[in-house]
């Protein structure tokens, strides 16, 4: 058993939910208590659907439970397949009815429904998780409908650059945008523009988008393109294994990934790289400035922003894309890299290293918050359950991965990747964190009476709450007191009720001086002051031992 | 409308036999409840002993909300819970016992039930004794079932109020007891009114500090606020409690009947009823009024959501004019409905149960003017061209009593405001 207070991904069939729910013409039965059609909101109310999705629940009850359940499976799976009349069908389970073992998609496979491709789908609900329920479904879907393509066993490769001798442009295969995918909607868009404008056609979207008739056109592209793996990876993989399809890895988010995926796809494929994807001598190369990120962040207003300290979470593609872009094309320092996705933990793991932090692997909500607190970042780069976390330590927060709310469906043209991704980065990165001038004052003069300690006038809110101001940032806790941190209570004044720190505390002239550091590094000063002071062996903490510490800390 | 009041239909038998339905029945389980009872009591914690699932719908449904103190969750069931019983129990222990270690102030926790812990009899009554004594003096362990095979939406409230009456002190003293979740200052203006009339003692369940529950016993008169609380009812009766009858407190007349049956109960004077509530029924219909201009006439569709759709379709129906094509309700209590079902329009169709696909053709046949459905089905029948009002609102909102009725009404007015008042052309 697993104390969650938010969970970062849903269960396993709503991974499947998600393949069904992204294509056309596949339905879903799902054997699933009264109750989890809760599921058809995430897509109606969060991606906003204007249709219902292709799913039919079994919805049995607890009087169900005494009958015949498995007839009730059969009941639905008839009527959804007369009522739907679908090109192929996914049957599965919830976690409850994993429980009573009904097996539907045997029961499906035996009620003669001709050629109709049938999926069973096994998704063990109470050890995996939504992505990879998402990539199973996936990859067992492609798997049934490519089947009769299968080539033989020692069959040639497909030659990746045989488009040459075809007399067409090279096409590949978008692989892996999904509804309720991070902004998976605009990432298709820029990245087949990015594509076309250097001649190269995208032939098969899926999931998002596909029939199970486009699924069956997958093998005649010339590549993969595998742009989310939490969805596509393993998909990609047996593609490559058994049909020799070549597929780009590099996730275009960033400059750097852009231009480093749009290499890798010449690459691939054959084509010879165009001038502007050549690195000029002064290492930059032309293309990157179709984007505008790179001239906004090294003109002068983007220098406050060196080495702004910040945390990165979310699922591996996302965090791992973000943790670059925030170390080389912003300037912040990266003090903590984490993800929920074991799946992708060793990549995740070596970005870190490359960062000289330690990656954080884990699905605990707490956990991650408890690395945040001790990371002290000014800026959290998370999902949705960052936005908690980050309000309650009062850090600016921007949403960078799934889970994500309605807010990060935007109506507006609003992708992660190619070029145009990375303008929307800029913005929406930068735009919690206080502005240069404002940051100037606030650290000039204390005593106004509008633009206070840790208030941002552009976020257009009042002053902010004590809590949020960081006024009374807690003092370094041992590990094992690290969950009791979330328990504190903040007084109106805006001071935290700290339990006694063992033989060390702060003067009130050192608090004095304390208070006088802008709020956004406050935390990380008093960290680091105490953790000197410690050092030391100092009892009470001055304002002298804050200047100490401050130059001792000074590299 | 004191008209329409003194010649109500006599008897249900007006109403054709409910369509009862079965087959994939659209609608929340339980556990939704935690959504709203998190705020009405701030000193409680709500831990689902369940499943990912059980966690990603509550997440999903309240989650929009950033929480910097989270006041549910769910202990997530693992491959080794399931293999053995009792090493379940003591992991339960360990993670109350985590749970309450990061959270010191939380007074009262409920176990609540999913269907994963309740289709392998995971016994969370016996475990919330055993933390109860574990935890004794600190924190109330209760427990009650929100999963989706037993219960449906607002159900769960139903379940979380009869895990509090054992608790309810004793005692024999007359009082109003008005059960169902009020919205604060709803509760505050009903009390006052019920104090104006006379009544002195009037108390509510669930309280706004779970620790401060009221007391109940032959003393009390149970005045039910909302219609899905058969169990509570019940279980407020079997404490000695009696139940005052009367339709439901939605709309001006629905309000007035509610308080005149309670002030009826407390030997109150009518004429004393009339001083104190006809200023107010006399106002409420004036506020009525350009409400009733948009929804007279408007036909309306009620699909089963949270059992007040029967209330809901007497007042749009009686008070504001509207035709009544089907109202659907998850369950209907018919001693509980019976003032209500009294109310309908004669030949009104109520269905019980859903198959949702049979009831969407009927929908789409209709094509009534407003459709009161849950979100699944609200975006995508917008599509169609139908005007829906999602129903989930009715129970976030302050809907009750004779001063909110207009805005009972404009919540279902908007929708059909907004569409007149949209053009892109």
């Amino acid at each position: 058993m697993e104390l969650t207070l938010w969970t970062y991904e849903g269960p396993p069939h709503v991974g499947a939910m998600r393949i069904a729910a992204s294509m056309e013409g596949v339905h879903y039965v799902l054997h699933a208590p009264q109750g989890d059609t809760y599921a058809d909101l995430l897509f109606t109310m969060i991606e906003r659907r204007d249709r219902r999705p292709p799913v039919t629940y079994t919805t049995f009850q607890a009087r169900d439970l005494g009958g015949d359940t498995a007839e009730l499976v059969k009941r639905s799976i008839a009527d959804a397949v007369e009522r739907f009349q679908p090109e192929a069908l996914l049957v599965g389970e919830s976690c409850t009815a994993e429980l009573i073992q009904d097996q539907p998609g045997a029961l499906a496979a035996g009620m003669g429904f001709g050629d109709l491709p049938i999926v069973n789908l096994e998704l063990p609900a109470y050890s995996k998780k939504e992505n990879w329920g998402a990539a199973e479904t996936f990859y067992q879907l492609v798997r049934t409908l490519l089947k009769p393509q299968l080539p033989a066993p020692g069959s040639p490769k497909p030659d990746p650059a045989r488009w040459r001798s075809e007399g067409r442009r090279p096409r590949v295969n978008l692989l892996g945008p999904s509804l309720l995918g991070f902004r998976c909607r605009d990432d298709v868009r820029e990245i087949t523009q990015l594509l076309a404008s250097y001649g190269i056609d995208v032939a098969v979207v899926a999931p998002m988008g596909a029939r199970p008739a486009d699924l069956q056109r997958i093998p005649a592209a010339d590549a993969n393109v595998c742009l989310y793996p939490e969805v596509a990876g393993t998909l990609c993989s047996w593609l490559e294994r058994q049909f020799g399809m070549v597929c780009a890895r590099t996730v275009p988010i960033g400059i750097g990934a852009t231009v480093a995926f749009l290499r890798e796809l010449h690459q691939l494929l054959a084509l010879e790289l165009p001038a502007e994807l050549q690195p000029a001598a002064d290492g930059v190369c032309e293309a990157e400035r179709r984007s505008r990120l790179p001239w906004y962040s090294r003109s002068v207003d983007s220098t406050y922003l060196t080495g702004k300290r910040v945390f990165v979470f979310g699922d591996a593609t996302h965090a791992i894309a973000a943790a670059r872009i925030a170390s080389r094309e912003l300037g912040f320092e990266v003090v903590g890299l984490g993800s929920y996705s074991r799946e992708m933990a060793r990549e995740v793991r070596a970005a870190a290293q490359e960062l000289g932090v330690e990656a954080l692997i884990s699905d605990d909500y707490l956990a991650v918050e408890a690395a945040i607190a001790e990371a002290a970042p000014e800026l959290v780069l998370g999902t949705q359950m960052e936005r908690h976390s980050a309000k309650r330590l009062g850090i600016p927060c921007a949403v960078i991965s799934t889970p994500l709310h309605v807010q990060d469906v935007p109506a507006r043209y609003a992708p992660q990747m190619g070029w145009e991704g990375a303008n929307v980065i800029f913005d929406s990165w930068v735009h919690p964190l206080m502005m240069g001038l404002e940051e100037h004052l606030i650290g000039m003069f204390r005593h106004d009476f509008e633009f206070v300690d840790g208030h941002r006038s552009h976020l257009g809110d009042g002053a902010p709450t004590a809590s949020s101001s960081g006024v009374g940032e807690p003092p370094i806790i041992e590990e094992a007191v690290l969950p009791a941190l979330a328990g504190l209570h903040w007084s109106a004044e805006g001071e935290a009720e700290l339990p006694a720190l063992a033989g060390l505390h702060w003067s009130a002239e050192g608090e004095a001086e304390l208070a006088k550091i802008p709020f956004f590094v406050r935390g990380k000063v008093r960290k680091n002051t105490e953790a000197f002071a410690r050092e030391r062996g100092l009892a009470v903490i001055d304002s002298e031992a804050l200047y100490e510490a401050k130059a001792h800390f000074s590299r | 409308m004191a008209s329409s009041i003194a010649t109500r239909a006599s008897a249900e038998t007006d109403l054709p036999p409910p369509l009862k339905e079965s087959g994939q029945r659209e609608v929340f389980c339980g556990l939704t409840s935690i959504v709203w009872l998190h705020r009405r009591m701030p000193d409680a914690f709500f831990l689902v002993v369940g499943s990912r699932t059980c966690a990603h719908l509550i997440q999903s449904a309240a989650g929009v909300m950033i929480f910097a103190e989270p006041r549910f969750g769910t202990a997530i069931l693992g491959e080794r819970d399931l293999a053995g019983l009792a090493d379940a129990n003591e992991e339960l222990d360990r993670l109350v016992a985590q749970l309450l270690e990061r959270r010191p102030e939380i007074r009262t926790l409920f176990l609540v039930g999913s269907c994963p812990s309740e289709v392998i009899k995971l016994d969370l009554a016996k475990a919330a004794e055993r933390l109860n004594r574990q935890h004794a003096g600190r924190v109330m362990v209760l427990n009650y079932s929100g999963s989706g095979i037993e219960t449906t939406f607002t159900q769960g409230e139903d379940g979380a109020l009869q895990a509090l009456i054992p608790l309810m002190p004793a005692s024999d003293q007359q009082q109003l007891l008005i059960a169902g979740t009020l919205a604060d200052a709803v509760e505050d203006r009903l009390v006052g009114l019920f104090h104006k009339l006379g009544i002195k003692r009037v108390a509510s369940l669930p309280p706004r500090r779970s620790t401060e529950l009221p007391a109940v016993g032959p003393g009390t008169k149970l005045l039910l606020a909302q219609p899905f609380l058969s169990g509570t009812a019940r279980a407020l009766i079997d404490r000695g409690a009696e139940l005052i009858r009367a339709p439901y407190p939605f709309g001006v007349e629905g309000s007035r009947d509610w308080m005149a049956a309670a002030a009826s109960a407390f030997g109150v004077a009518p004429a004393r009823v009339a001083e104190v509530l006809d200023p107010l029924v006399e106002r409420g219909q004036r506020a009525l009024a350009p409400m009733r201009e948009t929804l007279a006439g408007k036909r309306l569709f009620l699909l089963p959501d949270s059992q007040l759709e029967i209330p809901l379709a007497r007042f749009l129906s009686r008070e504001c004019g509207m035709e009544l094509v089907e109202v659907g309700t998850p369950y209907l209590d018919r001693q509980l409905m019976a003032e209500e079902l009294a109310l309908l329009p004669p030949g009104t169709q109520l269905s019980e149960g859903q198959h949702v696909e049979n009831q969407l053709l009927r929908v789409r046949h209709q094509r009534p003017d407003l459709v009161v459905c849950g979100l699944g089905l609200a975006n995508p029948l917008e599509a169609e061209g139908m005007a829906t009002k999602w129903s989930i609102e009715l129970v976030f909102s302050p809907i009750h009593g004779i001063d909110q009725a207009a805005d009972l009404a404009e919540l279902f007015a908007r929708p059909l405001r907004r569409r007149r008042a949209l053009s892109f052309a």
